[in-house]
């Protein structure tokens, strides 16, 4: 058995964590990046993955020294642990639950999604291997991905090199690249979505 | 190179938007509807505390672990690539209802397909790097 107190750190660590404790937590992880002499930026993995691949062999854009990116792909496997942990050893007690405000539950309703009761899942159904026979989820993975990776190196950054890492040193660009994120984020959301829903 | 302490950072981030359900596609959907202050806090408070942090690193010159002055390379001052790219990233952002960090914490949590996003991602970079030279930037 385990010691009590463990067992009580683990129930806390499981609870949902507030917006200001992942908002303190996100700040200083770049604070500990920036200490251990590098960037918080986690869209450059792309990158360092495609050179490390060969690519670098190529085009001229990926003729990087991708071992001094190590430290990068390393923080990303940390991630894929850190993941694994949380999902598996530290679950909420209500399950994996997106605790979205009811206006949203009302939205996803309005799109044809369907919930039980007001609980709505942590990850959506398509984020499945069944899927990809869809279009739907054939889009939302594939096509999601090649957006994501092709417009964060155009932009230079991702939410973590421009949100944060950018925004925080008040860089100009990183705004105006953060004004570019929403505006395609709502012309999906508002424009794309009813047709791709219907 | 102590291999350790970036795993260790990485771990901490995929717990931090894990458990703040910041790797959902519900609450990306959520925050491009402006239907909760969810999202927003979380990066509020990201780049409030940054923008302090930056600054009693530039004010202090504060020293890494290495002992060199800690220094934020600046961002090249070209602007069309930033609303375009960062246009194009939004569009993916809110499609998948992942960014670049939600991916690999979520390929930890079980979501296996998502090594295609992985591969799709690396085709869409490698595709910039292709295009680059063709592109307004």
């Amino acid at each position: 058995m385990a010691p009590e107190w463990l067992v009580q750190l683990r129930d806390f660590i499981s609870q949902p964590w507030p917006w200001w404790v992942a908002g303190l937590m996100i700040a200083s992880i770049m604070f500990l990046l920036l200490w251990l002499g590098k960037n918080f930026g986690m869209s450059e993995n792309f990158r360092v993955m495609c050179a490390a691949d060969g690519a670098d062999e190529m085009n001229e854009f990926f003729k990087i020294n991708w071992r001094d990116q190590e430290w990068n792909l390393l923080v990303a496997l940390g991630a894929v642990f850190g993941g694994y942990m949380a999902a598996h050893y530290f679950a909420a007690p209500d399950g994996a639950v997106a605790h979205v405000s009811a206006a949203t539950v009302d939205s996803l309703r309005a799109l044809g999604l369907q919930f039980e009761g007001d609980q709505v899942p942590l990850v959506p159904d398509w984020y499945s291997w069944q899927a990809l026979f869809t279009w739907k989820g054939l889009l939302m993975i594939i096509g999601g991905g090649f957006l994501v990776g092709f417009g964060a190196r155009y932009a230079g950054g991702c939410t973590s090199g421009h949100a944060i890492s950018g925004l925080s040193a008040l860089e100009l660009p990183s705004l105006v690249s953060v004004i570019g994120f929403f505006l395609g984020g709502m012309a999906m959301t508002y424009l794309i979505f009813p047709l791709l829903f219907r | 190179m102590r291999m350790s302490r970036y795993i260790f950072v990485g771990i901490l981030l995929g717990f931090t938007l894990y458990k703040s359900e910041a790797v959902s596609w519900f609450r990306i959907f959520e925050m491009f509807h402006f239907q909760s202050f969810h999202m927003y806090g979380i990066i509020g408070t990201a780049v409030v505390s940054g923008v302090l942090i930056v600054q009693i690193i530039r004010r202090y010159h504060l020293k890494s672990i290495e002992g060199q002055e800690i220094v934020i390379p600046p961002k090249n001052k070209t602007y069309p690539r930033y609303i375009l790219g960062g246009f194009i990233f939004g569009l993916g952002w809110a499609l998948a209802g992942i960014c670049p960090a939600p991916m690999f914490i979520l390929l930890g949590s079980g979501y296996t397909v998502l090594v295609l996003f992985l591969a799709s991602a690396m085709a869409g970079t490698y595709f910039y790097g292709v295009m680059r030279k063709r592109l307004p930037h």
